[in-house]
Parts: C-alpha cells; sequence; structure tokens
C-alpha cells in the first residue's frame, strides 16, 4: 500500500499553495496594511455579521427584522453601537476597578489575535511585494488560536470576578467550566487532522488539503477526498459541536440565556462600551471558529470542487472570496442552528461535553493513530498493540457497563417500590398526593412505561 | 411513523429552513395600516344632529358608568338665544383624559342620546400628559353638509316631536 501525495509547482487549482517558509519576509508595511486590514474585516465583518444574523433568523421566524435603519436595516447595528459609545459609563461602586476596565479587553483582544494565523488565499502580488494572503504563520499555529480561545477565558472569569456580584462570578464560572471544557473536545478534534497533515502550520493544514492524494489498492487508483471535513467526518462533526460550545451560541448559550440568567458574567456591564467589547468578542470569536473550520476541514480558502475546475480559482486574490464565502455559510450555519434548536441543560451540557464528545474523540483518534501507523509501519508490534488497546477497552466497556445496568436495575426497582408505596397511600412522603388510578392521568398505572421520574 | 422519530430533531432544521421562503406574516405598521374590526373600541366622538346641535345633553351618565374615571363632564342651560344642543341641557365642558381610558365602552352604554360613540381610531399616543387629554372641540364630529355650527335655534321641524322625528330619520 502507497500513500501519494502529489504536490505540483506550477499554479494551478491543485498548486499547494505557500507554506512556511513563504512567511516572515514581508517588510513592515506590508504587515501593517495586513494587520489593519484584519482589524477593518472583523469590524465590519461584526457589524454586517449582527445583521445578517438578525435579518436571516428573522425570515426563519416569519418576520422581518431590522428594517428601520437605513436601506434593509443595515446601518442597524451601526446604531445600536454608537448608543452604547453614547451612554452613561456607569461602574458599581463595589467592583475592582482594574479588572472590572481589563476584563472586556482581555476577551476582546485575543479573539482578534487568533485570526492573525487564518489564511486568506495564496501569495499575491500587494504593491509589488510577493506575499501570502495571511498575516503570519507559525510552526504551531493551530496552538496559537487554541491558546488565544483560552485566554479569551480570562476575560469571562475576570469579568464574572471583578463584578463583584452573585450573579455575575456565578455566570462567569459557568461559562468558564463550560468553554474549558469543550476547548478539550475542541483540541482533540484537531489531533486527527494534524495526524493527517503532519504540521500545525494553517498554511501548510490548508495546502494538505488541496490534493487528497490517491489510495493505491493493487492496480486501483482510488482518489481520496481533499478536505478535511470528509476524510475526518467525525473530527468535524464533533468540531462543529464544540465550537457552538466553545462561542457559547445556542443551544450551548447557557451562560447569557435570556430570560433565565440576567445576563451570566456581564451582568454588571450594562451599557456602554465595555459591554460593546462583549458582543463585539462573541461575535470575532464566531468568525474565528468558523475561519478555524473552514482552514482546518474545509479547505481553507481553496475553491469547492466545481469552481476548482477552473484554472484560475485557486490563485491570486480570488481565494479571499471563495474563504469569504465559506466564512459567511458557517455563519448561517450558526443562525440556523440557533433558530432550529432549543437550549439544552447545564448537566446536558457537561454530561455531553466530557462523556459523549470527549470518549468518542479519543476513540477515534486511535482508530486515526492507528489506521496512520499500520500505513508507515505493517510490523505485527504495531499490530499487537492495538489488539491489547481495543481489547482493553472493550473491557473497561463491558465492565462499566454491567456496573451501570445493575445501577440501572437497582433504580428501576426503588423507583418501583415507591410507585407501589404511592399508590397504597397517596399520603406517602409527608405531603398529599392525588391517587395516581385518577381517570385525568390517562392510565398511569396501566402502563409500566410512564411512571413518575424522580428528578435528579 | 415513530421509526424515525429520532429524525425530529433534524426535521426541526428542515422546518427553519423551509420558513425562510415563505413570506412573513409582519404587518409593516407606521407603512401598511390594515382596517380594524368594525366595532373596534377607539378614540370618541361626540355626534350631532343633522343641523349641527350637539346630541350631548350633559348628564354625566357616561362619566358615571366610566370605570376608569377618564370622563369630566359639565352641563350648562341651554337659552333661545344661545342654543347648542335641542332640549334643556347641553354638555359646556366635556373632556376624556386617553391616559386613564381603558376604550371599553361603558360610556357608549350609559349615553341616553347616542352623543357619545366610539370610532376606529386607535392611534392615541403622545408625547405629554396634556395633549392627550382631549376637550370638547377634539372630540366632536365634523360639520357635515347641512349642519352649522351651534349655537343656533333648532332647524328640523316646528316642534320638538318634530325635530327628534326628523333627526331620528336623517341622522
Amino acid at each position: 500500500m502507497t500513500f501519494l501525495v502529489s504536490p505540483v509547482a506550477n499554479p494551478g487549482p491543485t498548486s499547494p499553495g505557500p507554506t512556511l517558509a513563504d512567511f516572515g519576509h514581508d517588510p513592515l508595511w506590508i504587515s501593517i496594511i495586513k494587520a489593519v486590514f484584519l482589524f477593518v474585516f472583523l469590524m465590519v465583518g461584526v457589524l454586517m455579521g449582527v445583521w445578517t444574523e438578525r435579518k436571516l433568523i428573522s425570515r426563519m421566524q416569519h418576520r422581518y427584522g431590522p428594517n428601520r435603519a437605513g436601506k434593509f436595516g443595515l446601518l442597524q447595528t451601526v446604531a445600536d453601537g454608537l448608543k452604547m459609545g453614547l451612554k452613561e459609563d456607569l461602574m458599581p461602586r463595589k467592583v475592582d476597578k482594574l479588572l472590572y476596565f481589563l476584563a472586556p479587553v482581555i476577551i476582546a483582544v485575543p479573539a482578534f489575535l487568533a485570526f492573525s494565523v487564518i489564511p486568506f488565499g495564496p501569495v499575491v502580488s500587494m504593491f509589488g511585494v510577493k506575499t501570502p494572503l495571511q498575516l503570519t504563520d507559525l510552526p504551531v499555529a493551530v496552538l496559537l488560536i487554541l491558546a488565544m480561545a483560552s485566554i479569551g477565558v480570562y476575560g469571562i472569569v475576570l469579568a464574572g470576578w471583578a463584578s463583584r456580584s452573585p450573579y455575575a462570578i456565578l455566570g462567569g464560572l459557568r461559562s468558564s467550566a463550560q468553554v474549558v471544557s469543550y476547548e478539550i473536545a475542541m483540541g482533540l478534534s484537531f489531533v486527527a487532522v494534524f495526524l493527517y497533515a503532519g504540521t500545525l502550520s494553517t498554511s501548510e493544514i490548508v495546502a494538505k488539503q488541496a490534493d487528497g492524494g490517491s489510495f493505491a489498492l493493487g492496480s486501483l487508483n482510488i482518489p481520496l477526498p481533499s478536505w478535511y471535513a470528509v476524510l475526518l467526518i467525525p473530527s468535524f462533526l464533533i468540531y462543529v459541536l464544540t465550537m457552538l460550545g466553545e462561542t457559547n451560541r445556542v443551544p450551548f448559550d447557557l451562560p447569557e440565556g435570556e430570560g433565565e440568567l440576567v445576563g451570566g458574567f456581564h451582568t454588571e456591564y450594562s451599557s456602554s462600551l465595555k459591554f460593546a467589547m462583549f458582543m463585539l468578542a462573541e461575535y470575532v470569536n464566531v468568525f474565528v471558529v468558523s475561519g478555524v473550520a473552514t482552514t482546518l476541514f474545509l479547505g481553507g480558502w481553496r475553491a469547492p470542487w466545481p469552481i476548482s475546475l477552473w484554472d484560475g480559482a485557486n490563485v491570486g486574490w480570488w481565494p479571499m472570496l471563495w474563504f469569504f464565502a465559506k466564512l459567511v455559510l458557517l455563519f448561517c450555519f450558526f443562525v440556523w442552528v440557533r433558530a432550529s434548536l432549543p437550549r439544552v441543560r447545564y448537566d446536558q451540557l457537561m454530561h455531553f461535553g466530557w462523556k459523549v464528545l470527549i470518549p468518542l474523540n479519543l476513540a477515534w483518534i486511535l482508530m486515526v493513530a492507528s489506521f496512520r501507523a499500520l500505513r508507515v509501519d505493517n510490523s505485527p508490534l504495531v499490530i499487537v498493540l492495538m489488539a491489547i488497546v481495543v481489547v482493553g477497552a472493550l473491557g473497561v466497556y463491558f465492565r462499566f457497563d454491567t456496573v451501570l445496568q445493575r445501577r440501572r436495575e437497582q433504580r428501576a426497582a426503588q423507583e418501583a417500590e415507591e410507585f407501589d408505596q404511592l399508590r397504597d397511600q397517596p399520603t406517602a412522603g409527608g405531603f398529599p398526593v392525588p391517587a395516581l388510578d385518577l381517570p385525568h392521568y390517562h392510565g398511569a398505572t396501566t402502563g409500566l412505561n410512564r411512571k413518575e421520574v424522580p428528578s435528579a | 411513523m415513530p421509526k424515525f422519530e429520532w429524525l425530529n430533531p433534524v426535521k426541526g432544521f428542515g422546518v427553519t429552513f423551509h420558513h425562510i421562503f415563505k413570506k412573513p406574516i409582519t404587518v409593516n405598521y407606521p407603512e401598511e395600516k390594515r382596517p380594524t374590526a368594525p366595532r373596534f373600541h377607539g378614540r370618541h366622538q361626540l355626534n350631532r344632529w343633522p343641523d349641527g346641535l350637539e346630541k350631548c345633553i350633559g348628564c354625566e351618565l357616561c362619566a358615571w358608568a366610566c370605570p376608569a374615571d377618564a370622563i369630566f363632564v359639565e352641563g350648562g342651560d341651554n337659552t333661545d338665544e344661545e342654543r347648542y344642543s335641542p332640549g334643556e341641557r347641553y354638555g359646556r365642558t366635556y373632556q376624556i383624559n386617553y391616559l386613564r381610558c381603558i376604550l371599553c365602552g361603558l360610556c357608549i352604554e350609559a349615553c341616553p342620546t347616542r352623543a357619545l360613540t366610539m370610532t376606529n381610531e386607535y392611534e392615541l399616543a403622545d408625547t405629554t400628559r396634556e395633549s392627550l387629554i382631549y376637550t370638547k372641540e377634539m372630540l366632536l364630529a365634523p360639520l357635515m353638509a347641512g349642519m352649522e355650527q351651534p349655537p343656533h335655534p333648532m332647524r328640523l321641524g316646528e316642534t320638538e316631536e318634530d325635530y327628534y322625528r326628523l333627526g331620528r330619520d336623517n341622522g
């Protein structure tokens, strides 16, 4: 078995694009242009993003959405931003002044920084300078993104802490617990990509998705899909879930579930530009996770299939359009999810993150890793190790399964006992309980599947 | 189809997606005004007889019927020289406070002469308290063809019976 990756030197639809060697040669003014562009792109992106979200979710809910400020309500977000800027900057008396002031900055700045390693396109000629459409790249660029996401959590915790308010601190703890939990699953879902790409540099990960190579099975050459979203679909699906959790969006928007909590960690940031910073950070984070999804799983700035047949699709400035299109589609997906799904409960959220996503991820990484190892080295040692791991994992699973099964049966028996007791003495338990055979219970006592389930 | 019940969460996505392409049910209110129900309880109106005299006789029954205490009426005596309504009395002062009024219509039921009725006008918002106390001039129905601004003598027949009968048939 051989695995062929065929990099093509001449620019064409399958040209791999810039590599790490292309970075670090920019003159300062080019870097400044790129940085300013990124900043403007994200700011305008947030303005347009809020508008897009409100418009799209309105259409999904049979409404028009904002249509007063400017044509099609396009200036609505600008008006809101201006309003926030002009409001009185209220600072509660007891807050920790320095941290209270710093928290919105700490949450917003890393969100912007993470975008510096997102590739927008291949090498282009910018005012006569050949430069890749990416501010910078590192051998560990994806780690930088993860690190920035983690630093953002400080903003959440400190905002909650500095507010000196029970609502805020509880909201902050919940948010940080959620973000930290989902970051683990998120980081794990990247591992398979790293295994396949063999690098952590974003530009090279994009380059690796240029051509899936082909899988030679005997004399038959099967072309492999080039996007990691297809190749590593479990990783991609898990990443999609974690990016919802990571950005505190529906259905994982418990930190600021309107109508349930006051405002989570930013309860005390009632008005003014500080609150605007939180909003800004939230949306920039959405763009960051969308950009990461595009880069790591959806082929980055590379044109999707029908367009990639055109020779000029992946050269020059066009790739920026493909990147932008992918980003917008992902953002629309966020909105779609928000319109479709209800909010999960906090324990369900944690359960899902720790007991479903992380184990699934680990199992999948194990599979991918063994597959790669087998391909590199066909020695019996690998197979023996794999067998040991699989048998061990199955053993642990069955052990836990029997324990859980026993516990479940015990619980069912206890419930049945309580149920019988309640039927015989309706006042059992210290408070009056209506008889369970009342007609409006619709045969609660006839079917065993209609038992009263105690909470917790 | 319980076999595909596990697909229900996914079906929700389909619902939201195909609703994008439906027409929103929102009424673009200030630009697009739908007519109200024909008997909608809107702003009040003080009606007139066909010759322009007011129907209100200043009896205050509307004010007494009002559960929100929104109506203030002060009656006055008609004289042959200065006549605002047929009969002895007329409403000299008539005010409805729309900050209090709940538009329940009990005043309309109480009115013995059908002087007070309600229109379908519902845009009753303003920026000051004073501007929401509607006075008699604001509430009186506009003068239609053949009507004359009171005070003036009764113009519908010689006798009171004539007046009310003609008034009933024409107004």
